[in-house]
């Protein structure tokens, strides 16, 4: 790739970010005004210099029905969720059994890590616990699961969730390594880890 | 818009908005450690919020309100999540997690 054209992807990379701070600007004033546009590209200038950080690797693209597709059923699965845990709180039969789930994603961008990290957080589910950013794994708290398939279903609703936000916004080398990284392969990494999980409880229980 | 419906509309986000932050409060207490906690104040306290919000924005229907209000859900959307991970992070590398109410642990036993 040649100088001149990686300068304009690192700024075309920033663009969004920037008027997405003018934008921000303008609804905490709740009017639009020429004033406000000026003040917030100055803001937005001053914020982006000052406050410094590694610029985050957007897809640069953007693909409309499935972000729409991706709202859509995100908005759906928060009033889901806040009703399945609202349900859970109030029930008189509840007893704790919850679990913490590592899941592979096959997204290598930082971006789509955070994004599919924060919506699991909110619909029915999650809390990051922890993120192994160079295996791209999320190690996830979930609330009431009492056998494996329960575990198996989580994590293949969190990959679909991967799936919607990678076909939204995600770049091109991700959807390509979606369509190459099949089912199969996961599970059996998986599988593996789960086997590895047991050979260790079993080992903790013997020395005990 | 009729003030009937209008009335039963903001009646309705209202109520669900009040028993979803009622849903929270009552889990933050009777669910057992911290991680489980965290579900609590952070699922059905959003939903709580954004009834709560869009009931203002239909009240008060103004270019300005409905930006507002998109602006405080979207963030609390975006932040509750990363506290809540943080939070979390915390309480399990300083073992404040019941290990006993967990049916399976694959942190504990990652690979390194």
């Amino acid at each position: 790739m040649s100088t001149p054209k990686r300068r304009l992807t690192t700024f075309l990379n920033q663009v969004p970010l920037f008027l997405g701070l003018v934008l921000l600007w303008m609804l905490l004033w709740g009017a639009f005004s020429w004033l406000n546009v000026l003040t917030g590209i100055l803001l937005a200038a001053v914020v982006s210099v000052g406050f410094y950080l590694p610029a985050v690797q957007l897809g640069l693209r953007l693909n409309p029905w499935f972000t729409l597709l991706y709202l859509a059923r995100l908005g759906f699965d928060i009033v889901r969720g806040s009703l399945q845990v609202a349900a859970l709180a109030l029930s008189p039969r509840y007893t704790p059994s919850n679990a913490i789930v590592a899941v592979h994603l096959r997204t290598r961008s930082d971006f789509i890590l955070t994004l599919t990290g924060v919506s699991t957080s909110i619909v029915p589910g999650a809390i990051v616990v922890d993120v192994d950013r160079v295996r791209s794994t999320l190690y996830l708290h979930v609330l009431n699961v009492h056998r494996p398939e329960q575990v198996e279903r989580f994590r293949n609703g969190v990959l679909a969730e991967e799936h919607r936000i990678v076909m939204a916004l995600g770049s091109r080398e991700d959807v390509e390594r979606l369509r190459q990284v099949s089912g199969e392969d996961r599970s059996e990494q998986n599988q593996r880890a789960r086997d590895q999980h047991a050979r260790e409880k079993r080992k903790r229980k013997g020395s005990t | 818009m009729s003030d009937e419906l209008q009335d039963v509309i903001s009646a309705v986000l209202v109520l669900t908005g009040a028993v979803m932050c009622l849903a929270a409060g009552i889990g933050v207490i009777r669910f057992p450690d911290v991680l489980s906690r965290l579900h609590a104040a952070t699922k059905p306290q959003i939903f709580g919020l954004m009834a709560i919000t869009a009931d203002v924005a239909v009240n008060n229907f103004t270019v300005g309100t409905v930006t507002l209000v998109i602006a405080i859900v979207v963030f609390q959307a975006l932040t509750a999540p990363v506290a809540a991970h943080m939070v979390s992070r915390a309480a399990y590398d300083s073992h404040r997690v019941r290990v006993d109410v967990l049916v399976i642990d694959e942190l504990g036993t990652r690979p390194d």
